[in-house]
């Protein structure tokens, strides 16, 4: 098991210009670590970051987008991970941050905390999937796993996190919407 | 304030053709398609859509990853329109309310009136499901337009247009199985 914001950190090392789509715990801890106009967070209906992962990743396949969701958010679209997987876009990669929990709605349980995401990401079709349980393996291959053709896949198993504090009329005001499409005009 | 234009279609030769909707679907500057299938739109439009060489459909498994998909699009410069049944629309409300709705996304939607009977208006229809969702729409403040015969096409350009220009949702709905 590893911590969320020690994968974030190894993460921040690899991201330039890629667009970082996030939602809820994710985005609050990628957004403390790494605020920067390129980050996109999907927050207000839980379940949608990968959809607006990859419709970001339609309209822009000259940049490659790099989604943080949540395991109690994809569970409310498990659908996407097949939609994903046909509509194929190669920039496209996928993690997962696997902590067992709604981290958001109060820490309950996942209805199966021990769902297999990657293999679900796998039978859906991605055209790669890894599954990270070690930091050091994680700090390995997170490069390798950044620069595949996609739909790319990576579940990381990670620890209940310590308490967050969720601002999201921060998160999406509409001021964060203007400066990322300024940044991707640049 | 939402607008509301409709159209009272009685006569049983009116007719509401696909190709035109598509012609003015790609008039609009759509190049994408996000779909979810609806028996109203499956002949008329979403199998010629799925030919046709100038829209990219995009398939997907419920009708909310739509919204999504649609509001990650509006960081480029091309437009989409989501084709799915009213059943669909009820099911992703909560999607449109804060992406399309709360975050002023463009979000298109042509929505198949299933079951509606062409001769009267949503409003009046002895289906539940079709009767509330003008009702929603306006307590949404979505604004939407009735396409049941092919003088309604005319209306498709301009509300798209209006939402990419405004940054607001509209609702298109398929009030007649089209040709």
């Amino acid at each position: 098991m590893m911590n969320r914001d020690e994968c974030f950190e190894i993460l921040k090392r690899h991201i330039t210009d890629e667009v970082v789509v996030a939602s809820y715990s994710s985005a609050v801890e990628w957004n403390d670590l790494n605020p920067r106009p390129l980050n996109y967070f999907s927050v207000g209906a839980m379940g949608l970051a990968s959809s607006h992962g990859l419709g970001l990743a339609l309209g822009r396949p000259d940049r490659r987008i790099v989604v943080l969701d949540g395991d109690g958010s994809l569970l409310m679209n498990l659908g996407s991970l097949v939609s994903i997987a046909a509509a194929a876009p190669k920039n496209l990669v996928h993690f997962l941050c696997h902590n067992e929990t709604y981290e958001a709605n109060g820490g309950h349980p996942l209805p199966n905390p021990k769902t297999d995401f990657a293999g679900l990401a796998r039978s859906a079709g991605y055209a790669q999937v890894h599954d990270f349980a070690e930091l050091k393996s994680f700090e390995q291959q997170v490069g390798h796993a950044l620069s595949q053709d996609g739909p790319v896949f990576a579940t990381l198993h990670v620890k209940k996190n310590r308490p967050l504090v969720y601002d999201y009329e921060e998160l999406y005001k509409a001021s964060r919407r203007v400066a990322l499409k300024a940044a991707l005009q640049g | 304030m939402s607008v509301a234009t409709t159209t009272k279609a009685g006569d049983t030769q009116v007719t509401l053709t696909g190709a035109k909707i598509i012609a003015a679907v790609k008039q609009s500057g759509v190049a994408f398609i996000f779909a979810v299938p609806d028996i109203v739109t499956s002949k008329g439009l979403l199998f010629p859509i799925a030919a046709d060489k100038d829209l990219r459909l995009v398939r997907v498994c419920k009708e909310d990853e739509c919204v999504g998909i649609a509001s990650g699009l509006t960081y480029s410069d091309k437009r989409a329109l989501i084709l799915i049944q009213y059943t669909g629309f009820l099911d992703s409300l909560n999607a449109i309310r804060a992406v399309a709705v709360e975050y002023k996304q463009p979000i298109v939607m042509m929505v198949g009136l299933l079951g509606h009977e062409p001769d009267r208006l949503p409003s009046q229809s002895g289906r539940y499901g079709v009767r509330i969702i003008e009702p929603i729409c306006d307590a949404m403040g979505i604004p939407h337009h009735l396409i049941s015969q092919d003088a309604d096409v005319a209306k498709i350009k301009p509300a798209i247009d209006k939402a990419y220009m405004e940054s607001s949702p509209v609702a298109l709905l398929v009030g007649r199985r089209p040709s």
